[in-house]
């Protein structure tokens, strides 16, 4: 006969993390120092209260949280390396001699466009990370702190850019090693991924909402790759658009992608003041003025 | 410390929140005094965790009014939340970070310095025993060490108002005391602590007033005490030498006493309510009357012991009223100075897990699987 405490079924499921390792391998750890009554009241007498942080220490805040992240799983950077470098690997030698005549020739055209194609198919695990962190409760904390409430999602934005700047740096780096030679130099490949970054940051809002919006991960991913796939590969970023019938022509121009791989392409040949840029910088604009306050009143009313 | 001048730490008017067209929180009614322990208990899906993430500003109420230390949930939320925390019913702490990373986030978003929030993280995971773990991430804490870093969040700047959403759930009895301490150590420093929990012991230990809600609305309200004396004044445990004479003792305490007479699996255990007449002459009394009668009649009670109505007896009897279920096991629970070898049948007996929880102290634990063991 044994009646003792009932074992809550959802705390066995919260107890899965403890499978993997760690916990295990400290056996120091498997009985729990005794909570000392002294030492509570002591750290119970905290009324230093200092003035909350303003919305940009608070945002750098959490984009501490997200380089944190990324210290202690590593692996999530997978995507935004071993990707890119197998993309720019396989089209090349897949697409080069068939398009351009020769991979070197290719190289120099498919570089900016397999760049832009990595670095934008990227921004969706801001939706998808976005969500996850929302099922596992710990937005509940933040979202009781008197702070400025995007400063969450503007904090994790700003990791994500840590991230962009890293896979963008893994490709540039594997495409001059393949003999990617561009005429702008090293201010015109700096100029390219700037305008790069900055039309990400502002994409990425784009999944912040549906982050929100979504029930779960999956659905994140799935809703981004039904738009992401078509939005990169219907555009420039592998064959000039001369080519192709002109229903899709007419499509592959008003894709934003176009304009952004153009105006990467120019900057990186050292050609700075283009309409491509100015498009490019006014669409991101754009998607901020839109695509910023809707994901913020979805995480106010949450 | 500012307490509005009605002394109420929270004050709800018709609280209500509606998911699709289950009505989760049905028009509560609450007054939670400042500086005090309130309790609210319920079963699962009662409401509980969605009436308290209201309150913490973490869902809008559909209907009605909600005031933390006089300010509204809905019109000065920032007021609200730089008073109050909350330990939800899941973890609300990173898993990917470290514990102590975790408290230096929470201690910088709350405006401290780097240093401050070092040493305040460093502190605490000290006082909370978790210093061997600091550096280890979240995901590897145990159930009861996430509870800890989770309380120790909650309290890293001392709140006026503390919510705690089932806070000792899943946890071992000794990690269970150890979290009582730390609400009683939270009270001690003025804080307002409004407790959810299905451990009607739990609530009874703590909390100074009790609310019991099921299916969103608020169905007693008091003190242990008065919840406790509205199902009666209290029960009576009697153990007889002989088995045989069990329903002659059985039919004779109901007619002495008036109330139904439970026996539980035991052959010689017999257990009868004793209804308050609302006089000075108690329980007592009629257990004395009932145990001369039965001396009387020639029944030998090797034991018998007096028992205060438990709050397992009221949980059941308001939550089940409508379901009108006669559970055997709510009567065998109650929390009577009776030998260790009639609470464990008593606790065996029982098929609900809220009557097994009340068997849970360090002591009781180890008297029952003593007796297991025997
Ligand atoms: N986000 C949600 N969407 C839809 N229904 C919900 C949601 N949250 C809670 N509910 C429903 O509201 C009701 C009350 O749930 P709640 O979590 O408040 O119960 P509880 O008293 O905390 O229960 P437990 O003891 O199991 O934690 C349940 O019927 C639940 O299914
Ligand atoms: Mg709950």
């Amino acid at each position: 006969m044994t009646t003792v405490a009932t074992q809550d079924p959802k705390d066995l499921e919260k107890g899965r993390g403890e499978r993997n390792g760690k916990a295990a391998a400290d056996p120091g750890s498997e009985v729990l120092a005794p909570v000392v009554a002294e030492d509570l009241a002591a750290v119970f007498v905290s009324h230093h209260r200092p003035p909350k942080p303003g919305p940009l220490s608070a945002s750098l805040t959490f984009g501490w949280r997200a380089m944190l992240k990324i210290k202690h799983v590593p692996e999530q950077l997978f995507d935004v390396t071993a990707f890119p470098i197998m993309m720019t690997l396989m089209f090349t030698y897949l697409f080069g001699g068939a398009i351009a005549g020769s991979t070197d020739a290719y190289v120099q055209f498919v570089i900016p466009g397999i760049l832009v194609q990595s670095i934008v198919m990227i921004t969706m695990y801001t939706g998808v990370s976005l969500n996850n962190d929302i099922e596992r409760g710990v937005f509940d904390r933040f979202r009781t702190l008197p702070i400025w409430r995007p400063a969450a999602l503007v904090g994790m934005i700003l990791g994500d850019l840590l991230r962009y700047v890293l896979a963008s740096t893994v490709i540039i780096t594997v495409g001059l090693i393949l003999g990617f030679r561009p005429d702008g130099g090293v201010p015109g490949v700096l100029a390219g991924v700037a305008l790069l970054v900055v039309f990400s940051f502002a994409f990425s809002w784009v999944w912040t909402m549906f982050g929100l919006l979504l029930r779960s991960e999956k659905s994140v991913m799935g809703v981004s790759m039904m738009v992401l796939f078509p939005l990169t590969f219907l555009s420039n970023v592998f064959v000039d658009p001369k080519t192709m019938p002109g229903w899709l022509q007419a499509f592959v121009d008003v894709n934003p992608i176009t304009h952004l791989v153009s105006a990467v392409r120019d900057l990186m040949d050292g050609d700075f003041a283009t309409t491509e840029t100015v498009w490019v910088l006014v669409f991101s604009a754009a998607l901020v003025a839109v695509f910023v306050p809707l994901p913020l009143r979805l995480y106010n009313r949450k | 410390m500012t307490i509005d001048p009605t002394g109420l730490a929270i004050e709800t008017h018709g609280l209500v929140k509606v998911f699709g067209t289950n009505r989760a929180v049905d028009g509560i009614d609450l007054r939670v005094p400042a500086g005090t322990v309130y309790g609210v208990l319920g079963p699962n899906g009662a409401g509980k965790t969605t009436a308290v993430k209201m309150l913490a500003t973490l869902l809008r109420p559909d209907g009605g009014e909600a005031y933390v230390f006089g300010k509204s949930v809905l019109r000065d939320a920032d007021a609200v939340r730089s008073r109050v925390s909350l330990t939800g019913q899941y973890a609300s702490v990173d898993e990917d970070l470290t514990g102590t990373e975790n408290l230096v986030l929470l201690g910088r978003l709350l405006g401290h310095t780097k240093s401050f929030a070092r040493s305040r993280a460093g502190e605490l995971m000290a006082a909370f025993g978790l210093d061997k773990a600091a550096a280890r991430q979240v995901k590897t804490y145990s159930g009861g060490m996430r509870r800890r870093i989770d309380i120790a969040a909650s309290i890293l700047n001392t709140p006026d108002l503390l919510f705690l959403d089932e806070p000792t759930t899943g946890l071992d009895p000794r990690s269970r005391n150890q979290v009582w301490d730390i609400v009683r150590a939270v009270v001690a420093q003025g804080t307002t602590v409004l407790l959810t929990t299905q451990y009607l012991e739990e609530a009874d230990r703590l909390a100074s007033r009790i609310a019991v809600i099921d299916h969103g609305k608020v169905i007693a309200e008091g003190t242990p005490g008065e919840l406790k004396s509205s199902v009666g004044a209290g029960s009576i445990h009697i153990r007889l030498r002989d088995a045989a004479q069990r329903p002659d003792a059985e039919r004779l305490l109901g007619k002495v006493l008036g109330s139904a007479v439970q026996t539980g699996t035991d052959p010689v255990a017999l257990t009868a309510a004793i209804p308050g007449h609302g006089t000075d002459l108690g329980a007592a009394e009629d257990a004395a009357r009932a145990l001369g009668e039965l001396a009387r009649a020639g029944i030998v009670v090797d034991d018998f012991s007096l028992g205060q109505p438990s709050l397992d007896e009221v949980f059941m009897a308001l939550t089940e009223s409508s379901a009108s279920s006669t559970s055997a096991g709510s009567a065998e629970s109650a929390e009577s100075a009776g030998s260790s070898a009639e609470l464990a049948a008593g606790s065996a007996a029982s098929a609900s897990p809220a009557a097994s929880e009340a068997a849970s102290t360090d002591e009781q634990h180890d008297a029952i699987s003593k007796e297991s063991a025997a």
